[in-house]
């Protein structure tokens, strides 16, 4: 049990590091909502980490609040921008990528 | 398992702290916040595990006589709870002053941003 639970903890650290260089990395024209899903993901295996911590309650509210209510927090903001990038003739650039 | 739990956190926090000082994006420094967020949650929660103990909840079979010795110190938990909702509240308010920051310039490049240098 303990050497599932470790084994467990180590497969979701290791995926939690990797969706969190993805989120951050910014080279080879990524773009804006791969990073936040994957800030998204880095939060959805801090959740399941917290269960395998015995912290069931902080896991529902990461899972909810840290996870969903987070990720439509930003992709409401980017639609935002995008759609004042689109219809916004006053700002010269229009770039928010 | 804890260990693990803790050097996860303190890398999470390094990341997030090297993502928001390398990218100039406005967005892309938030996004890296959120995470440091999450790993110092992550850090408080294993601090706070003891090994071979359950979870703080009293019910029929850990009872309130022998609970001092086989459950966890809630109190950690607690104030991990609090500090995601406050989180979100800390990310929100951080994506309003970057969309009124973007209505202002039209860009969210922070090297664009330079009305406090002279």
């Amino acid at each position: 049990m303990t050497v599932l639970m470790t084994a467990m903890s180590i497969v979701f650290c290791s995926a939690m590091i990797g969706a969190a260089l993805v989120a951050i990395h910014a080279r080879n024209g990524q773009s804006l909502p791969i990073a936040i899903l994957a800030a998204g993901l880095v939060s959805l295996f801090a959740s399941v980490l917290f269960l395998i911590l015995a912290a069931p309650d902080v896991a529902m509210t990461e899972a909810a609040i840290g996870s969903g209510l987070t990720t439509f927090l930003f992709f409401f903001v980017l639609a935002r921008i995008r759609a004042s990038a689109q219809s916004g003739t006053s700002h010269s650039g229009g770039e928010y990528d | 398992m804890a260990y693990i739990a803790m050097a996860t956190g303190f890398l999470l926090i390094l990341i997030g702290f090297y993502g928001a000082l390398t990218n100039r994006n406005l967005l892309r420094m938030i996004i890296a916040f959120t995470i440091a967020d999450t790993g110092v949650n992550i850090v408080i929660v294993a601090i706070g595990y003891m090994h071979g103990r359950t979870a703080p909840i009293l019910d029929s079979t850990v009872s309130a006589a022998e609970a001092v010795t086989r459950i966890i110190d809630p109190v950690p938990q607690a104030l991990v709870l609090t500090a995601i909702v406050i989180g979100v509240g800390v990310t929100a308010l951080m994506l309003t002053y970057a969309y009124k920051l973007y209505e202002r310039k039209g860009t969210l490049d922070i090297a664009q941003h330079t009305e406090l240098k002279w």
